[in-house]
């Protein structure tokens, strides 16, 4: 049965007061850095256009199914009393092992804002430093260094300066305001915030958007450099390099982007042998696992399914709310802030003051706060408008980071039957400790790119999966999805069915295993052979790293800590047979 | 931006622009069950009870 009184419990039951209210905080959870800064990246480097076509059957596949599952799941499981992953999947598995399993989605996002609060204060770090006209660079290696400095990467302990160009002080700032946000609980804290950040959020990118295409091409001496071609450069389903050859194999050279590039890359290689242009057509790009793989990887990420966050937030909804709807417009509002504002700001921007080269290859940190840095300096009226883009970057990251905590002040709160102030300042000392390391091994980044290799992607991809086998064949396809249109404003068409139980799970269990090959063994499509990852290296090969051994065993200790707690708990019984699912 | 690229950013950012305009416009227009409820008897919604 699925309706049946709730557990009675001694705690009061926290509500969102509206349902613009949940939806706005939904949404700005997922809406991150990842909108602005890794999703047009990874959309020119896998492909442009192309990579869009696979962005949109991976958002049909896996973005909404798992999204209206973790609504579903977490709504339904709240109406009896459960607000944290352990207690959710506890109830609706009735198994000792689901209530375990359920413990990842608590150390998901533990561990992820102890490295993300460190990025956010970098954000509002940036921000500072632009409106008090203390960013000219003259050279994206200057742009680069002044990076480094910031974030401590020569060495480790480097980041811990307090000054306003170091991270020190602005981390100090975005820690306590996210625990403050946190403490004044879900309506007066997250919502509240959430309301009033996430339509300041979007009125400053489009602010910055329309100041980005009505760039044009602001250096006539270079004339390749300008919107145009940056606007190019992200949507283009069609490639064009110039490639050479090595070892009697054609490897790409550099890209080219508009007529002008490619006019003179003509010239410049047509007594030259060595080196041909090469188009790559739509399709050609869509045959490539690894388009399929970033596609997915980027929609299961932007929307932040799989870190146990939506659930909780779902928890804290009636019993008849709707969750379809608001599912929906959630994720079309990250979407909205992704491909419209982030597909339209990024790139055209880089492009237009550094060129395809500068701009081609970076990754999320690199396009940000190397590249971006460089081009408001060259912007007209750069200061204000670096200004508004770092804190537009501020805001997309701490309407994140109060996100991730909610789930384990849940957890704490259900599990040792605690109030709000005790269990904040149980998980402000946790993360303290482990935000403190990761700012302290700061060499390389070394800390935080493990934890977000090991927790932020590998954790991520087992919980999704979970989840969504735990909704499709736990729960049952039937009554979840009775449960699912239970106050819905919406309904979900009737293909989805088959999706959920069928399609999603099994997509998902083909990109996690792509992602294995590609990320754990090291394997390569283009020569079949494979080179364990550097990040299985450091834990297992002959010159490991400590800071990455370091890194996995705080993991570790946070998993033991909460397994404990879990185990512990009165809390996560065995729910009475009619208050479960059979 | 070629010909194909324009398509497909203007589909894209229709599509989701479009999207997200309706969902949001969904929510603003479409009563809570709990006003649905309380409308015009006045009837307590059975969970708040």
């Amino acid at each position: 049965m699925i309706d049946s009184p709730p557990i009675p419990t001694s705690r009061p039951k926290e509500q969102w007061s509206s349902r613009l209210g949940v939806i706005l905080a939904v949404a700005g959870s997922a809406i991150g850095l990842g909108n602005f800064l890794r999703f047009p990246g990874q959309a020119a480097q896998y492909g442009g256009g192309a990579f869009m076509i696979a962005y949109f059957v991976a958002l049909l596949l896996l973005g909404l199914p798992i999204g209206w599952a973790e609504w579903t799941m977490g709504r339904f499981a709240g109406a009896h009393g459960y607000n944290s992953c352990p207690g959710i999947m506890g109830f609706i598995g009735r198994a000792r092992g689901w209530k375990y399993a359920g413990v990842i989605g608590v150390i998901i996002p533990v561990v992820i804002y102890m490295y993300y609060v460190y990025i956010e204060a970098w954000c509002l770090g940036y921000a500072v430093n632009f409106l008090l006209g203390s960013m000219h660079f003259t050279s994206p290696k200057e742009a680069g260094d002044f990076w480094g400095n910031f974030i401590g990467i020569g060495q480790d302990g480097g980041a811990m300066g307090f000054g306003l160009q170091q991270v020190g002080a602005y981390l100090g700032i975005v820690f306590v305001l996210n625990f403050v946000l946190i403490y004044r609980g879900l309506s007066k804290g997250i919502e509240w915030f959430c309301n009033i950040a996430m339509p300041t959020l979007i009125a400053i990118a489009i602010i910055v958007l329309i100041r980005v295409l009505t760039l044009g091409t602001p250096d006539a001496a270079v004339p390749e450099r300008n919107v145009g071609n940056g606007l190019g450069f992200m949507w283009n389903p069609e490639k064009v390099f110039v490639e050479k050859l090595e070892g009697g194999v054609w490897k790409s050279e550099r890209e080219l982007v508009g007529p002008e590039m490619i006019s003179a890359a003509r010239q410049e290689i047509a007594s030259d042998t060595t080196r041909r242009l090469e188009v790559h057509g739509t399709l050609e790009q869509l045959k490539k696992p690894q388009l399929w793989l970033a596609a997915a990887g980027q929609i299961f990420f932007s929307l932040s399914v799989g870190f146990g966050i939506i659930a909780t937030y779902a928890s804290y909804l009636r019993r008849k709310d709707d969750v379809v709807l608001s599912g929906f417009t959630a994720t079309s509002a990250n979407e909205f802030c992704e491909v419209t504002l982030g597909g339209l700001i990024t790139l055209p921007a880089a492009v237009a003051f550094l060129g395809v080269a500068e701009v081609a290859g970076k990754g999320t940190f690199g396009l940000g706060f190397n590249v971006l840095p460089m081009v408001f300096a060259k912007m007209p009226g750069g200061q204000i408008f670096g200004f508004l883009f770092f804190f537009l970057l501020f805001l997309a990251a701490i309407t994140s980071s109060i996100s991730m905590l909610q789930p384990g002040i849940a957890f704490l709160e259900e599990a040792m039957a605690i109030g709000r102030k005790m269990s904040v300042a149980i998980l402000g000392f946790i993360t303290a400790i482990g935000c403190g390391f990761v700012v302290w091994f700061s060499k390389d980044a070394k800390a935080l790119d493990t934890l977000d290799f090991w927790v932020g992607t590998f954790l991520i991809f087992v919980l999704a999966m979970l989840q969504i086998i735990m909704f499709g064949w736990v729960l049952g396809i039937d009554k979840g999805w009775k449960e699912a249109h239970l106050g819905a404003a919406i309904r979900i068409p009737r293909i989805f069915r088959f999706i959920m139980k069928w399609v999603s799970p099994l997509f998902l269990v083909s990109i996690f295993i792509m992602w294995i090959l590609l990320n754990v063994v090291g394997y390569s499509f283009e020569t079949g052979r494979g080179e364990v990852s550097s990040y299985v290296k450091d834990l297992f090969g002959a010159e490991p790293s400590t800071v990455a051994r370091m890194s996995v065993s705080l993991v570790a200790m946070v998993g033991i800590l909460f397994a404990f707690i879990t185990a512990r708990s009165k809390a996560f019984g065995t729910p009475p047979v009619e208050g479960g699912v059979q | 931006m070629t010909f194909g690229g324009w398509v497909i950013m203007v589909l894209s950012v229709g599509l989701v622009t479009g999207a997200f305009g309706w969902s949001i416009w969904r929510v603003l227009t479409t009563p809570h069950p709990e006003e649905r409820l309380h409308a015009p008897l006045g009837i307590e919604h059975e969970e708040e009870a």
